[in-house]
């Protein structure tokens, strides 16, 4: 292994003398590690403690016809039978804490379960072997359901449902049954393309396994609150979700956390806080709720599977002209974080290059499967993955090189990306050239010249005309209504330039808390490099004031380097007649605005 | 259930605790005896996260029944440095940036110092063999093989 | 039997932050009796370094040495709200949360020394070392401990400080797609050498170079830790790991670490790193997260150098010995490509 740090690159753009930041310093989690005196969720001695375990479903879709714990209430060492009817508020959905989706899944699933390893029941017990005996002790009558694995099979006519919050198998991105995205025309890039370059890919189910598994452990605290050691990834999203499943004000509940043997993503998901809450509150007594290795293999929700077919037209030298997607990402039997990949997934594309017609359906599909969540490089490793290998099948189809192909494609400062904001900070063309330096892989004298800085231009900063369609609206698809999941040709168009707004940080509420200029430690570069060559931008009376005056220059992205192609003035209007007035949606957006930021859950009791 | 009593020596100290049947010693030692060391990671023996010394040599905590260890030492993590001055594994470590989550790092070290002890100047090949029972998903183990590797260099003239 | 060597290539660019913002961090600094400072945030550190980096932001953007600082992290009872960790958001959010509420903080600081040094604020700096000078001259001044004592004992003052983070929420046009996902992203490009062996179907990864661009590389070691660390994680992900290897069919499934495979210390793959580091305007000290994006670009690089060998295209991952050999019956043999340049 070697390491060097290329500071002669973009070090206009940096001050190296700061005085901490940029030094080796030593973790100050360090000692712990090494002494082991790092305390993790399970490192907390409770007198008394308790364990508990779950009964787990053997089906992929089964319907409870009833459940026979007698013989588990009869052993020794048994404390208590929880049911799904003792969790208080038995339906959630994790991103309700920011306001986005429906409530679709118990804590404890009682009559259905809709994947194999789903938790119906639990037991608390003076020992894990206890516990684990008399799970094994329930008797649970089942009637078998028809169930369905494939994220294709799973949206055709016909197909059992999975998940009656969407009885359609597909999240609800409203109006539609995905997220679309539009920008250009790719049926028009196609037929001017000299290549067309099509594949499928496709990731399978990947375990985050980290080598602490996840768990909890709660107990009664005083002033009638509770104390819940937890090994999340979020402390007051499990936070939340507790108080909500658990309908308990949050100020009854302690989490502490914060130093977590590995996570992954696999510890957002808040399952295991409510689950040992739960127990201490119906027992009176600390309860642990741990998954062993098996549960977190198989149980634990993985990163999900994804499907991606693109198509790309690409001209005989090179220059992609249109690329189109057809995503799935398979969410499994609920929805966990799977909808917020949709959104991410649709604005990763079409990668870090600047392609004029982009269209993409990018589906949230349910499945009769473990449900996924996040991990490393969520909503983004697959469609990196398919993107990638569909660049190098480009490279062949056109036999140009493939590092080349990336030149010059690459996004530049300036450039307009396929969800309507305009590129900055980019440094692809610079990453290219190191990498391919490091290895000895010869670049031609032009893509060595390459820039990202420089490159842009009018047309490359422009928004076209669009062809839009409103194919595909809930509901449709599975009626029969809807035949391809393929984005189709547009039957409607939306004016060339229109955009909205990009949105930035939001300013210091006050001012003694913004960092003095010369404290920022990098320098936010003119946007005359990528600008100077968009005369559109030139004409505009840029740049603005800053949006307050306690902002000094360099802090101040949102008036600089941050602002979108500005809506059109008089200055753009005189220059380009035909540029249409700002966008106004008919709808504001929908999916994701509903954000009050913080739960109702998060404070005070649960109003009904 | 009855619970038995154990005795054996844990780090240097004499110790006696009251175990379940059947009850492994990764859980006796955590629970029972306090030393909070030893991981869980799998309790299927494939991950190493427990792994103590049991008269010097490395042993799988969730394997071991705790009434094997009536009458023998011993070692975890928590004893490895002496009073206050760390071992040179975990100088090596803590400065060799060998950590991450640090969930696996006792029994890494653990597995590191009953190779020191029997092979002083092991080869690379020899760490990466003496810590194969260990899993690490953060750091792609190249740095703890280079810090195993400096610890041999820092004990030379001493006993690990 | 033969050993088919291959090269591929793939580059990546990463967001950083949850998409669609609306993803606030919060952090609380206020010293202790002789200027020490304590910052609480409820951030989580599950090996990245969270607790590590944000000190080290935390000691710049005070100005003193960064063993005068401890962050406390996290218990909802002291540290207030972070929306957690993930989304490559730890470095970016809690990160400016740090920077704001240490700059209230030392902006405190500042007036208690002046009304000790009896000049103005803004004549003031500190020096790093734990001492607060007048600009210019450095003879007159007084240490961070001095001036902690004068603020709690004598002047009544706390040296305390306030920070939140926040990305305006937005939202998704569902015609178009228009959104504003992030404010910045991390870029990475990688090379792959590898070797096939065509009678096996396994795949040896030999070497792998990199050029990571991280916006700024706050504590370089911590980088490296996740570099390396992300690297190897891509090349599980390429060659072995899933929790349903025939999927969508659920048979087969991993229970343990002996069929849920990883590669071990034995495999390790030297790793040729570069790291680029062009600021991001709206992070802190320009650092973007490299946490997440490191693992991407190994992936297709993989499978890009794997058909380059043998002239299989595995486009479903993992690529495993099983699905290779299918490709190779299905061509009828090894087709090695075209030799790329350097390999």
């Amino acid at each position: 292994m070697s390491i060097e740090f290329r500071k002669e690159l973009f070090a206009d753009e940096r001050d190296d003398g700061l005085n901490e930041i940029g030094k080796p310093k030593l973790r100050q989690d360090i000692e712990g590690h090494v002494t082991g005196r790092t305390a993790y969720y399970d490192d907390h001695l409770l007198d008394g403690l308790l364990h508990m375990r779950c009964v787990r479903s053997p089906h992929h879709h089964a319907r409870v016809r009833s459940i026979d714990t007698s013989e588990a209430e009869r052993m020794k060492g048994v404390r208590r039978v929880v049911h799904a009817d003792d969790v208080p508020h038995n339906l959630n959905t994790l991103l309700s804490l920011i306001g986005f989706g429906k409530d679709d899944e118990q804590l404890l699933s009682n009559p259905i379960v809709r994947y194999r390893g789903e938790p119906v029941l639990a037991i608390v017990a003076d020992t894990e072997a206890i516990a684990r005996a008399g799970c094994a002790a329930i008797r649970v009558d089942w009637e078998v359901l028809p169930h369905v694995l494939d994220v294709e099979e799973a949206i055709a006519p016909g197909a059992p449902s999975v998940n009656p919050a969407y009885p359609d198998n597909t999240f609800t991105y409203e109006p539609y049954d995905h997220v679309k995205l539009r920008f250009g025309d790719v049926q028009s890039g196609f037929a001017q393309a000299d290549h067309i370059v099509e594949a499928e890919y496709e990731m399978s189910p990947i375990e985050q396994a980290p080598i602490e598994t996840c768990g909890a452990i709660a107990a009664p605290e005083t002033a009638d609150r509770y104390v819940c050691h937890t090994g999340t990834q979020a402390l007051f999203f499990s936070l939340g979700t507790t108080a909500k499943l658990l309908d308990l004000p949050s100020s009854r509940l302690h989490f502490i956390g914060g130093t977590v043997g590995g996570g992954f993503g696999g510890k957002v998901d808040s399952i295991t806080e409510p689950m040992a809450v739960l127990g201490a509150m119906l027992t009176g007594r600390p309860v642990k709720f741990q998954w062993d290795r098996e549960e977190e293999m198989q149980v634990g929700a993985p990163r999900g599977a994804e499907r991606w077919r693109i198509k790309d037209g690409v001209t005989s030298d090179g220059r992609i002209l249109a690329r189109q997607f057809t995503g799935f990402f398979d969410a499994g039997a609920y929805t966990r974080l799977s909808s917020y990949a949709g959104h991410k997934g649709t604005g990763h594309l079409p990668g870090p290059y600047t392609i004029p017609n982009v269209a993409s359906n990018v589906f949230c599909v349910y499945t009769n499967r473990t449900p996924a969540t996040a991990m490393r490089g969520f909503g983004v490793t697959g469609v990196d993955f398919a993107i990638e290998c569909h660049m190098d099948r480009v490279a062949e189809a056109v036999g140009i090189d493939p590092i080349s192909l990336r030149i010059l494609n690459a996004y530049r400062d300036g450039d307009m990306k396929a969800h309507r904001r305009v590129a900055k900070n980019c440094a692809l063309v610079e990453s290219c050239q190191v990498v391919a330096g490091k290895a000895g892989w010869g670049l031609s004298t032009d893509d060595m010249a390459a820039n990202s800085l420089v490159g842009s231009s009018a047309e490359r900063a422009a928004i076209p005309e669009t062809a839009l369609d409103d194919e595909g609206k809930a509901g449709e698809r599975r009626a029969g209504r809807a035949t391809t999941a393929d984005p189709v040709p547009g039957t409607r168009r939306l004016p060339a330039g229109t955009h909205g707004d990009a949105k930035e940080a939001i300013p210091v509420q006050r001012p003694d808390m913004q960092i003095l200029a010369e404290r920022v430690g990098h320098k936010i570069p003119e946007p005359a490099a990528a600008t100077a060559v968009t005369p559109q931008k030139v004409a505009t009376p840029t740049p603005t004031p800053p949006s307050t005056p306690t902002m000094p220059p360099a802090m101040a992205p949102s008036s600089h380097v941050a602002a979108p192609l500005p809506k059109p003035t008089a200055a753009t209007t005189a220059a380009e007649p035909a540029k249409p007035a700002p966008y106004k949606p008919e709808k504001p957006f929908s999916q994701g605005v509903n954000r009050p930021g913080v739960s109702r859950f998060l404070s005070g009791s649960r109003r009904r | 259930m009855a619970k038995r009593p154990i005795s054996f020596t844990l780090n240097g100290t004499e110790t006696g605790i009251f175990v379940n049947e059947g009850q492994n010693l990764l859980e006796a030692l955590r629970r029972e005896a306090g030393d909070l060391s030893p991981k869980f990671g799998c309790g299927q023996g494939t991950c190493g996260a427990c792994t103590i010394l049991i008269d010097g040599a490395p042993h799988l905590g969730c394997l071991t029944l705790a009434e094997a260890a009536q009458g023998r030492s011993i070692e975890t993590t928590s004893g490895l440095a002496d009073g206050p001055d760390l071992h040179p594994l975990q100088r090596a470590f803590m400065e060799g940036f060998a950590a991450q989550c640090g969930f696996c790092t006792s029994g890494m070290l653990m597995a590191a110092k009953a190779l020191l002890v029997t092979n002083p100047h092991p080869t690379r090949d020899e760490v990466i063999e003496a810590i194969s029972g260990n899993l690490c998903r953060c750091t792609g183990y190249e740095p703890i093989v280079d810090a195993i590797l400096d610890a041999a260099i820092r004990l030379q003239g001493r006993v690990a | 039997m033969t050993i088919h060597h291959g090269r591929g290539f793939a580059c990546i660019n990463y967001p950083i932050g949850m998409n669609l913002g609306g993803d606030p961090a919060q952090a609380l600094v206020h010293s202790t009796p002789d200027g020490k400072f304590m910052v609480t945030l409820s951030a989580i550190d599950l090996g990245q370094g969270m607790k590590s980096v944000t000190r080290q932001i935390a000691a710049e953007a005070l100005g003193v040495p960064i063993e005068d600082v401890y962050v406390d992290t996290a218990d909802s009872d002291t540290g207030p709200h972070d929306m957690g960790s993930f989304a490559s958001r730890g470095t970016h959010r809690v990160g400016n949360a740090v920077i704001r509420a240490a700059s209230e903080a030392r902006a405190q600081m500042m007036e208690a020394a002046a009304e000790e040094l009896e000049v103005n604020a803004t004549d003031l700096d500190t020096d790093g070392l734990g001492n607060i000078q007048v600009k210019g001259a450095p003879t007159r001044s007084i240490t961070v401990a001095e001036t902690a004592i004068a603020a709690q004992f004598k002047q009544g003052r706390t040296l305390s400080g306030r920070g939140i983070f926040l990305i305006e929420p937005s939202g998704v046009d569902p015609d178009t797609g228009e959104m504003s996902p992030v404010t910045t992203y991390a870029h990475a490009a990688l090379i792959v050498d590898l070797c096939v062996d065509d009678e096996t179907g396994e795949v040896e990864v030999q070497k792998i170079n990199s050029a990571y661009e991280v916006g700024r590389a706050l504590n370089p070691k911590l980088v490296e830790q996740q570099l390396i660390g992300g690297a190897w994680m891509g090349i599980s992900h390429a060659l072995y790991e899933t929790t349903e290897p025939y999927y969508p069919d659920r048979s087969h499934g991993p229970n343990d670490f002996n069929t849920y495979l990883m590669p071990g210390p034995g495999e390790i793959v030297p790793h040729d790193i570069a790291v680029l580091e062009r600021p991001a305007a709206d992070a802190p000290y320009g650092g973007k997260g490299p946490g997440e994006m490191c693992a991407n670009p190994v992936l297709p690089a993989v499978a890009n150098a794997v058909y380059n060998a043998v002239g299989v295209r595995v486009d479903k991952l993992p690529i495993t010995p099983e699905k290779i050999l299918r490709g190779l019956q299905a061509n009828g043999g090894a087709r090695p490509g075209p030799r790329r340049p350097g390999a």
